[in-house]
């Protein structure tokens, strides 16, 4: 039987006024359903436009990406989406934001406002319903754009470095809820970052990208017991793989010790 | 008290927000204080050159003889103030109402936006006043030539803040709502719409002055009523009290307008934060 998501043969050319710039070319690999993928490569890789075309907001130059089989040709909508900023639009609260979601899938207003306030509160950010972004921290934004990525039940939850812009215990954190509300619901993700870390502890399945035009260049899984602790970074398990990903970047040179 | 000196220090340091809206009474006093004291300076200095330095009521009247006149003549500037106001309102209202959808079909269709903004400049260039004896041979004396002339004096701050503010919202807010299967109709009054509302009224604030400036071109032009008309046939006559009292209502209507326009903005635009607590924003 065919994989959930399959990403079959995807090459993204853009062109640049001077020449064809090739982000990704013919990439392919599988998401089981439920399964936790990081994907980790240099700046500029053409990560993110994997992302936006499995969620239908580009597509691919050549090749295909299919979601339990179907071609996906136009926006996904059974998909969660959160970028690296928040994205909360300043003039709604809290809640509002989160419920922009249902209002835009006119689905029951109150089953669905009972539904993102259970989620606030899952984050910690019961009482903050009614504060306007700009009364919230970089977190607590970033915490309300995944409850309005989660607010709808998605199967797939795609997030493009969100925790990128955070300071290093607040990104702790919320790594520790991500996981926790991950155990929860089981839905597959594709979570691009920069950090090797935070892939090995959110992980199932690790992909490590070349540079552009990007390739896999090795796919490593991750079978730490959940829920991980942020004690797990400590332990040689953990510790053994992230080396052994900052060695795969090394032998593409995208890490170097010597500097010529 | 050196204690509370020097938790007041701080305090003003601190950045932002909360030091601009919680201010002292002192300084929000001053600021309606310090431009009081300037006018009433100006027009001292009006008075005591029309009192002691001779200079003549046909070449400057007296302030309060402006404003005694601005009184007693009443009926005739609230009479001719009517055309006026109507060629403004109904001028401005049409300059909105052609603005809008063209700064919109600008912001969705390249096409539309490359053929047209080149257009837009150059109307822009041509001085509208010079073309003003035009409309008078095209459409006479009466209100259309003021009417169209408003509307083209106030069309282009309109029309460019517009567009500005349509291409105000950021694209991954618009792929968000895209994702959430969202048409263009609800992409738009969720996400673009309200990003532009602010941009919209800094053009139509700039609008809402010239409007009354192109109503006042018009009249001078050719015209048969309006504060314009009685401004230049009291030139004529040498009138400078009745020129002075038009000029001054001219600028209470001005104002007055522009009044009504940041009201509605207030009204219409969406809360950006405001409230900011430090509670909230430290924890994390």
């Amino acid at each position: 039987m065919a994989s959930f998501v399959e990403f079959d043969q995807v090459t993204k050319a853009f062109d640049t006024g001077d020449g064809v710039m090739t982000a990704v070319d013919e990439m392919s690999f599988d998401l089981d359903r439920g399964e936790f993928l990081a994907i980790v490569g240099p700046s500029g890789c053409g990560k993110s436009t994997l992302l936006l075309a499995l969620a239908g907001l580009t597509q691919p130059t050549t090749g295909q990406v299919r979601v339990a089989g179907r071609p996906i040709l136009e926006p996904y909508t059974d998909l969660g989406i959160v970028f690296q900023g928040a994205e909360l639009l300043p003039w709604r609260t809290a809640l509002q934001n989160v419920m922009l979601q249902a209002e835009i899938r006119r689905g029951s207003k109150r089953e669905s406002e009972a539904r993102a306030r259970e989620l606030l509160a899952q984050v910690g950010l019961g009482g903050f319903e009614d504060r306007y972004p700009d009364e919230l921290s970089g977190g607590m934004q970033q915490r309300v754009s995944l409850c309005r990525a989660l607010l709808h039940d998605p199967e797939i939850l795609v997030m493009d470095e969100p925790f990128g812009a955070l300071d290093a215990l607040t990104r702790d954190q919320i790594q520790i809820d991500l996981q926790h509300l991950w155990m929860e619901r089981r839905k597959t993700v594709v979570f691009v970052t920069h950090s090797i870390d935070e892939a090995v502890f959110l992980a199932d399945r690790v992909l490590v990208f070349s540079p552009r035009p990007a390739r896999i260049a090795a796919d490593f899984r991750v079978s730490l017991d959940r829920p991980r602790h942020l004690s797990a970074r400590a332990t040689p398990e953990f510790a053994g793989l992230v080396g052994e990903i900052r060695e795969v970047f090394e032998n593409l040179g995208v890490l170097t010790e010597e500097r010529t | 008290m050196t204690s509370t000196d020097q938790r007041k220090k701080p305090a003003t340091a601190s950045t932002g927000t909360r030091a601009r809206r919680r201010r002292p009474l002192r300084s929000r006093i001053a600021d309606g204080v310090l431009p009081l004291i300037l006018v009433v300076v100006i027009v001292a200095v009006w008075q005591a050159m029309v009192s002691f330095g001779g200079v003549k009521e046909y070449v400057l009247p007296a302030p309060g003889a402006v404003v005694k006149k601005m009184f007693s003549d009443f009926g005739t500037f609230a009479d001719q103030s009517v055309p006026t106001i109507i060629a403004i309102f109904v001028g401005f209202a049409l300059a909105i109402v052609v603005a809008l959808p063209i700064a919109v079909a600008m912001v969705y269709s390249s096409v539309v936006r490359r053929a047209v903004y080149p257009l837009l400049i150059v109307a822009q260039v041509v001085p509208k006043v010079a073309i003003a004896p035009l409309f008078i041979i095209w459409f006479g004396f009466g209100q259309l030539p003021k009417v169209l002339m408003v509307a083209l004096i106030c069309f282009f701050p309109v029309v460019i803040d517009s567009m500005v503010g349509f291409r105000a919202a950021r694209p991954e807010s618009l792929m968000l709502v895209r994702s959430m299967g969202a048409s263009r109709w609800q992409a738009f009054w969720k996400v673009r719409w309200p990003w532009a509302v602010p941009s919209i009224f800094a053009g139509v604030k700039v609008g809402i002055t010239l409007a009354v400036v192109g109503a006042v071109v018009a009249e001078f032009v050719g015209a048969d009523t309006g504060l314009g008309v009685l401004l230049i046939t009291a030139r004529g006559d040498m009138d400078s009290l009745t020129v002075f009292a038009s000029v001054a209502w001219l600028t209470v209507i001005g104002a007055v307008l522009f009044g009504v326009v940041e009201l509605l903005e207030r009204v219409l635009v969406p809360r950006r934060g405001g409230r900011r607590s430090f509670e909230a924003s430290g924890s994390l």
